[in-house]
């Protein structure tokens, strides 16, 4: 038990091709854990050191090589300039908190949407297989088209306002939700199912004790990739639309060429990203508490 | 009999699986017919402007250029991705080392590179390359490394065993047994390539296909965005047709594992 991310395999989300494998997009970090066999020495705390060491490593790095000259240190300034700006220009402005605030409602409004909607059409069509068969090349042909194809007709449509934006973010995130949730519904195990019929199960006792234990471990999936997605997409809009964000505020920084400020806010945005990932995944751990994360094996 | 019985099924479910698109196009071609909505222009109206705004010229001045920096970035964050996420992934200690790091890049939304590389490589095509391939790269490296740091123990020791070559080694085992991992990563990967190519050249260029429909959006040419939409659709379907063409090829054998193992 010598681990360090308590990653259950809720899904065996590395099962790649076969035909129309629901996970299309696999999260590179749900994959299966398998260990190695234990070495000597708590390997928690090697790898936990190792990991800050890799930090520490990146960060003096991103310090030293600006000054060495080996890159141009007005394009890319040290770690501790950029540090400074972050902390003494941008952190106590007002502008950065209204950003910051505006990039997370955008995405919050966006991930609500998605997973309402996500669930509702997902849960139908994965339930109703006239549905599904009717939808199929539908859903096969839309979801490939790449939501930033719809940049021109959100600002044709919103201008620079946030739902342009927001346009981007539900065509991009939708997906995620909506197929999972409806694999996940048509994962009902035969047997849990046929048992369900033959005891008479009620409609209301069906869905709350087969099909939607079924089916929460497969959305959860969906809600974190999403998540993911979605922000990637919000500071995207952001950046080539316009509007107010974090991504509209790196451009402005690179346009006024104060380089320090954009990399801050780069940082920024990477830490936003990890802390959804994080926060994401401590969600899905919690709420799948239950679940046996030996099913796979019995498969 | 049998066949008839076969061709009716057939029929049926070629008959399911277009009727939806039809009503579709149908209900747009419809609905949009006496539209004077400023951007919702009749559909056959888009359809007439298709021909000439693509066919006649910008298809080798914008189509080309951008597919080429596409394919460009995307084999480039290939080669680059899967060869360090095997040695990555056969690392333990060094895997160790990098994870945090290479989760923070994985983090950062890839568009915001956009303005970093204009630094350095200006607006031109090394600009749009790069950030293909920078963002595309994070997908395949952390699933190679994902990939081959699960293969399977036994085989592992079997090929040490029988003395395997290194480069045996490396093409019957490792890049095998990952390869359901990498072309995990590389699906998900040809998508953001392809986010990335019509964003960079909307953030800046004087060419290529996201420049020409942000152009046309500024100049009011709403038929002519339209089209431009409907081609990167169309690309973007293409490619992950071709993808999954390719994905079978190569995963064949797993697919043939998978359902021998449900099988039994």
């Amino acid at each position: 038990m010598g681990r360090v991310r308590v990653h259950p395999p809720l899904i065996n989300t590395t099962d790649s091709g076969g035909e129309g494998e629901p996970l299309a997009e696999h999260p590179p970090d749900a994959t299966a854990e398998q260990r190695g066999t234990g070495r000597a020495l708590s390997p928690r705390v090697t790898r936990f050191v190792l990991g800050g060491a890799g930090v520490l490593t990146l960060l003096a790095v991103l310090e030293i090589l600006p000054r060495t000259g080996l890159v141009n240190p007005r394009f890319t300034p040290p770690l501790s300039t950029v540090l400074r700006a972050l902390f003494t220009e941008l952190i106590p402005g007002n502008a950065f908190w209204s950003s910051v605030g505006n990039t997370l409602l955008t995405w919050a409004i966006g991930l609500g949407v998605v997973i309402v909607s996500g669930l509702i059409t997902g849960v139908l069509v994965g339930a109703i297989p006239l549905l599904r068969t009717l939808t199929t090349t539908t859903v096969e042909f839309l979801r490939p088209i790449p939501s930033v194809a719809l940049i021109p007709l959100a600002i044709a449509l919103f201008g620079i306002d946030r739902s342009a934006t927001l346009l981007l973010v539900i065509y991009a995130s939708f997906w995620q939700v909506f197929i999972q949730v409806q694999y996940g519904v048509r994962d009902v195990d035969p047997v849990a199912r046929d048992t369900a019929r033959v005891y008479h199960f009620r409609r209301g006792t069906l869905v709350s004790k087969v099909i939607w234990p079924t089916m929460l471990p497969y959305a959860m999936t969906g809600f974190r990739l999403a998540a993911a997605v979605a922000l990637i997409l919000t500071i995207t809009g952001e950046l080539i639309i316009g509007s107010d964000g974090i991504g509209r505020l790196i451009v402005a920084a690179q346009n006024a060429a104060n380089y320090p400020q954009m990399y801050g806010l780069i940082i920024v945005t990477g830490l936003l990203g990890l802390a959804v990932n994080l926060v994401a995944r401590r969600m899905e751990q919690r709420l799948l508490r239950w679940h046996p994360s030996t099913r796979l094996e019995a498969v | 009999m049998n066949t008839c019985k076969r061709w009716a099924a057939g029929g049926l479910s070629f008959l399911y699986a277009v009727i939806l698109p039809i009503i579709l196009i149908a209900g747009w071609w419809i609905g949009s017919a006496s539209s004077t909505s400023m951007f919702f222009p009749p559909l056959a109206q888009i359809v007439e402007a298709f021909v000439p705004t693509w066919l006649e010229g910008r298809f080798l001045s914008d189509v080309f250029p951008s597919l080429g920096r596409l394919l460009l970035g995307f084999f480039l964050a290939l080669v680059v991705g899967v060869t360090l996420g095997i040695v990555i992934g056969l690392r333990p200690l060094l895997r160790a080392y990098l994870e945090p790091v290479l989760e923070f890049f994985r983090a950062i939304p890839p568009s915001v590179l956009i303005p970093v590389l204009m630094l350095f490589l200006g607006i031109g095509t090394e600009m749009k390359v790069f950030v293909i391939a920078f963002g595309a790269v994070w997908p395949i490296l952390l699933n190679t490394v994902e990939g081959t740091r699960a293969i399977d123990e036994v085989l592992r020791d079997v090929t040490r065993t029988y003395r395997f070559r290194p480069t045996t080694r490396l093409t019957t085992l490792v890049l095998r047994g990952a390869s359901p991992q990498i072309m995990a990563g590389t699906r998900q990967a040809l998508a953001l390539a392809v986010i990335l190519m019509v964003i960079s050249e909307m953030f800046a260029a004087n060419n290529g296909l996201g420049f020409t429909i942000i152009q046309f959006q500024r100049n009011f040419a709403v038929a002519e965005m339209w089209t431009g939409i409907i081609l990167l659709g169309v690309i973007g379907v293409l490619f992950s047709l071709a993808f999954r063409f390719a994905e079978r090829r190569v995963l064949r054998w797993y697919d043939g594992l998978r359902r021998a193992e449900k099988g039994s």
